[in-house]
């Protein structure tokens, strides 16, 4: 295996039904119009010399190292700006190019250090590669270089950014980072500031690139062509020596990368630029927060301990693994079959959630499993099953670049979804009108070139009043879109929620009062999103984590349907999965109702498929959801748990509860790479691997499966799928798979949807949208184009259902909780990275009103108390959120965000309502009851990990 | 399991589907959602609640949609599973 290094073909990809055929060096070559000249020589085999030009941004003309010669033209043209014409006829070699091209070469060189054999681009540097081609041999001007990195004209080194450096020595001024940060990242955070030989990037006003407004994507150091931006890790390390293409392990974007490696080190992870889902793109964690994997803080051996008030043991695999299989065992003699179960991860791979519900079906004979699905995208699922027929966004993300109008509800996603959110910024600043349902001003609200035309600031809780009223907007004004409701969706269905919808109750001049938003901007929005063309619907947790989570995702299927904005490119109903594979965990069965692919237990088909290639029997009853499992584990009839990549202890609702069930229980086994907070309640310690171990797949929320490929053998030994099938076979339940291909081999042939799919296939195409079967041999981009999955789309009545937990005079206030870019969920990766230089507690944000009523300073230390608990934050005063609403994230375990959030829930779904908690906030001095017990709790098994007994100390409750 | 929190759940669901304007439809709905997504045990327990509120004993709050919907259309599961 040696470095792959992408081509570039100097100027993007041009689309156009109009092919336009010139002649290149004598020969002839076809490109779409629009295309440069630059990039059709390259398509031709034909590379022209470039410095300023590359693929991924828009021509510049700057470098006049790619000056061409036209017949019939006057002097020598940039050929990056020099678009393609017919009959055209170039010529990129001649005498007088090459001086022309050795001539700017040599005034760069003039001001550049020649330090090549020294310095960290050497191997991998453009600047150096021109100097080569051009066949630079002197440079007549001086070698001082007094206008760049001679003693007086030198600026030192910005290392302020822990994860790149900035050296305007190298600087070449080609602008490509400047370019970088507005095209491809869209954040405007770079310039060159002064003119002529003065010219350096600069961040922000002239600062350090930390205190900029830098989110450290990474875009400008990809874009850079020499060392003047580069990965401390290559300046530390060196160049790599080889490179593998895997996908990212957080956010649901699923974005490509090609790990570059030295042995089993990692030196770098560069954005893939074929990858699909992020097209070359990347954020700040995944292109650079993977030093985690190889922290001090992972465990590498497994351990076993009698109860959670002893230390550790550890002990071979073997051991740990029977001792947990012994315990299961016993657990089911004593109590029964159902008394134990399992939760999958999201953070695993398709092939390890598939084996954790195989082993839950098959080894314990029940169907206790859930997955941290249940606590995200739950509605996501039965919602979007229920009016279009497949729980599953419509589309792929490329699709955003096509929308005309886009809707983006309770979600974030330049903080949650970056990624993306860069996406949809190009789209919005290339003229896309944009409406933000969020009861914060996220950032897309307003930012640098776009802002949103809409702003519907809703109070937490509102959700389902303010979709009721856009559907009665655009049913009472007559803009629906008839004809695709008359052939495309049950009329009957129809007619029932057009009249509902068209109550007066759910006119935007009624539900002002629910929802605090004024009805003129309610028509305006709805009004917007009908007519406007190509509507997209993007949205988040603030969507799915309320009481009517679920009614609301229906709401936005209706909203879609009514207005025909489904099955094609740049519309559709698009949910942004919080983790990298919350999609696939749920494709694969980890829900305790469904068998993978979304079938009901109780379908015998189904069943008898599964039992005839299991060799068991599956019960046909749904068992127990999580919040299920926490009551059964309270009232004595779940007392064992085998949990894997999932840490419920910090991200369930209600801390105290769940802390309660967990030490209720007899046998607590996590699999997982560190001590995260539910191992703290653990029995056994199965060391898990992180992505950069793993073989398998992933399923971004665009459906998409994607290779990840192993850079470093476990730490541990074993990988996470070897660890299942070796607990299941202690179990007596052996599973056979000589490696993770075949365990997809067996999804596969057992369903429908990915029939199609094998690592060769996803080899061979780089990755594959599901359903992938012989109706669509190459996967499906778009989904329910000629008719919805469940053959007429079916809008579902979506009643406006007030939420149990409403402020009142003991919690005055609406707590809702979200995500920050560079911390990720529970923050168990990202927290043993750089980037809590970014973040390193969670804060509460306030509404400047709110604070002086409470004598709030910004900083200060606040209690913040609910009916489920209390605990102790610092106070960040802001406009951001409204008068009423407060709000943190949940990243920092000490916070105890999730011990104040209730354990109130979706309907369907039980998915919780981390979205509105009424508290109420006051200034405080310090901590919580509960963050003092935590502390304690922690450092003693923080002791216990290294197998230390505290003498008269043997219980601390947490 | 504990009561409340079952009754809870139940009348939750209960009151999506009485936006239903067909009884009949609210109830074979609600009693759909719980047999397909309530374990055997779960349902046990609130037929237990629903007999108790029939002969006059404490309902816990189930409202009436939910225990009609219930007493019409929720067999008793059998003892085994979870």
């Amino acid at each position: 295996m040696t470095i792959f290094r992408e081509p570039d073909y100097g100027t993007p990809k041009r689309t156009s039904s109009e092919m336009v055929t010139l002649v290149i060096d004598g020969d002839s070559v076809t490109v779409p119009a629009g295309t440069s000249v630059m990039r059709a020589a390259e398509l031709a085999g034909t590379r022209i010399p470039k410095l300023c030009a590359t693929d991924s941004l828009e021509p510049f003309g700057s470098c006049r190292l790619c000056l061409v010669e036209i017949e019939g033209r006057r002097g020598y043209p940039a050929s990056c700006t020099t678009p393609v014409e017919a009959g055209m006829v170039v010529r990129t070699q001649s005498a007088k190019l090459a001086e022309l091209r050795r001539g700017v070469m040599e005034l760069y060189i003039s001001d550049h250090p020649l330090d090549c054999l020294t310095c960290s681009a050497n191997g991998n540097c453009e600047l150096q590669d021109m100097a080569g081609v051009v066949g630079l041999r002197e440079v007549r001007y001086g070698m001082e270089g007094r206008n760049h990195f001679d003693k007086a004209s030198a600026v030192a080194p910005d290392v302020s950014n822990p994860y790149f450096a900035y050296d305007p020595a190298k600087c070449i001024v080609c602008n490509r980072c400047v370019r970088a940060c507005e095209e491809i990242q869209g954040t405007f955070a770079l310039t060159i500031s002064g003119r002529g030989f003065d010219s350096r990037v600069a961040a922000g006003t002239n600062q350090p690139f930390l205190e900029s407004e830098c989110v450290s994507c990474g875009a400008c150091v990809q874009a850079c062509p020499t060392a003047t931006l580069m990965e401390k890790s290559v300046i530390q390390m060196g160049q790599a020596e080889k490179s593998l293409i895997t996908t990212c392990a957080y956010c649901g974007v699923g974005c490509s990368f090609k790990a570059e490696v030295k042995g089993n080190e990692v030196v770098r992870m560069v954005p893939h630029k074929d990858g699909k889902a992020n097209m070359g793109h990347s954020c700040v964690k995944g292109r650079f927060a993977w030093g985690y994997a190889t922290h001090p803080d992972r465990i590498t051996t497994p351990m076993i301990r009698n109860t959670i008030d002893e230390p550790w043991r550890k002990v071979s695999w073997e051991e740990a693994i029977n001792h947990a299989a012994n315990e299961f065992r016993a657990i089911q003699a004593k109590y029964g079959r159902g008394a134990v179960g399992g939760i999958t991860s999201s953070r695993c791979t398709n092939e390890e959630t598939y084996l954790v519900q195989k082993l839950v079906r098959a080894a314990f004979g029940n169907n206790n499993v859930d997955t941290c699905a249940r606590v995200c995208h739950s509605p996501t699922g039965y919602g979007l099953k229920q009016t279009l027929g497949e729980s599953a966004g419509t589309q792929t993300f490329e699709s955003v670049l096509q929308a005309d109008v886009v809707m983006v509800i309770g979600a974030n996603p330049t903080e949650g979804h970056p990624v993306f959110g860069s996406l949809l910024k190009r789209r919005l600043r290339e003229g896309a009108k944009l409406i933000v349902i969020d009861p914060r001003s996220i950032e897309l609200v307003k930012t640098p070139h776009v802002q949103a035309d809409y702003h519907l600031k809703l109070m937490p809780g509102t959700n389902v009043a303010i979709a009721n009223a856009l559907a009665h907007v655009i049913v009472t004004e007559g803009l629906a879109n008839e004809a695709f409701v008359a052939e495309r969706c049950e009329d009957a269905a129809f007619r029932q929620w057009k009249e509902f919808v068209s109550r007066p109750e759910n006119a935007p001049e009624a539900t002002a009062a629910i929802t605090g938003v004024p009805a003129e901007a309610v028509r305006g929005a709805a009004r917007l999103y009908a007519t406007a063309g190509n509507g997209a619907i993007y949205y988040g947790l603030g969507v799915t984590e309320h009481s009517q989570g679920s009614t609301m995702v229906m709401a936005i299927a209706n909203l879609a349907m009514v207005t025909g904005n489904v099955g094609r490119m740049g519309v559709g109903v698009n949910p942004l999965r919080g983790q990298n594979n919350v999609q696939g965990s749920c494709d694969m069965g980890s829900f305790p109702h469904e068998l993978p692919g979304y079938r009901h237990v109780s379908d015998s088909t189904t069943r008898g498929l599964f039992e005839a290639a299991w060799g068991v029997s599956i019960d046909p009853e749904p068992g127990l959801r999580i919040p299920n499992m926490f009551e059964a584990a309270l009232d004595g009839s779940f007392l064992g748990i085998y949990i894997e990549g999932e840490d419920i202890a910090q991200s369930d609702p209600n801390t105290q509860h769940v802390e309660a069930a967990l030490r209720r229980m007899e046998c607590v086994v996590v699999q997982d790479i560190f001590l995260n907070e539910t191992a703290k309640y653990a029995h056994v310690f199965l060391p898990g691997a992180s992505f950069l171990e793993k073989d398998g797949t992933f399923t971004n929320a665009e459906r998409r499966i994607s290779r990840v490929r192993k850079v470093m053998p476990p730490l541990a030994g074993m990988a996470d799928w070897e660890v299942t099938c070796a607990l299941s076979k202690a179990l007596g339940y052996p599973m056979d798979y000589a490696h993770p291909s075949e365990i997809m081999d067996e999804i596969a042939r057992l369903t429908p949807t990915f029939h199609g799919v094998s690592f060769d296939k996803i080899d061979a195409l780089g990755s594959i949208q599901w359903p992938c079967n012989d109706e669509a041999p190459d996967g499906t981009p778009i989904m329910h184009v000629d008719h919805f999955v469940r053959g007429k789309g079916r809008f579902m009545l979506t009643a406006y259902v007030p939420t149990d937990e409403r402020a009142n005079k003991r919690y005055p206030l609406l707590l809702t909780t979200g995500r920050i870019l560079s911390q990720y969920n529970v923050g168990a990766q990202t927290r043993r990275t750089a980037n809590v230089v970014w973040h390193a507690e969670d804060r509460l944000e306030i509404h400047p009103h709110d604070a002086e009523e409470r004598g709030i300073a910004d900083g200060d230390w606040v209690g913040v108390a609910s009916r489920a608990g209390d605990t102790v934050l610092r106070a960040t005063v802001t406009g951001r959120v409204q008068p009423g609403v407060v709000y943190t994230t949940f990243h920092f375990p000490e916070s105890g965000a999730n011990v104040i959030t209730t354990d109130n829930s979706d309907w369907a779904t039980n998915c919780p309502e981390y979205k509105v908690t009424a508290v109420q906030v006051v200034k405080v001095s310090q901590p919580s009851d509960w963050q003092q017990r935590h502390r304690d709790f922690s450092a003693r098994q923080q002791a216990y990990l290294k197998g230390q007994r505290q003498p008269g100390k043997d219980r601390v409750d947490a | 399991m504990d009561i409340d929190n079952l009754v809870r759940m139940a009348n939750r669901i209960g009151d999506y589907f009485a936006a239903y304007p067909d009884q009949a439809e609210a109830q074979a709905a609600i009693a759909k959602h719980i047999q397909m997504f309530w374990t055997p045990q779960m349902r046990r327990e609130l037929l237990a609640c629903v007999a108790q509120g029939s002969e006059g004993g404490e309902t816990h709050g189930l409202h009436t949609l939910v225990a009609d919907a219930a007493r019409k259309h929720l067999a008793q599961p059998a003892t085994t599973g979870g």
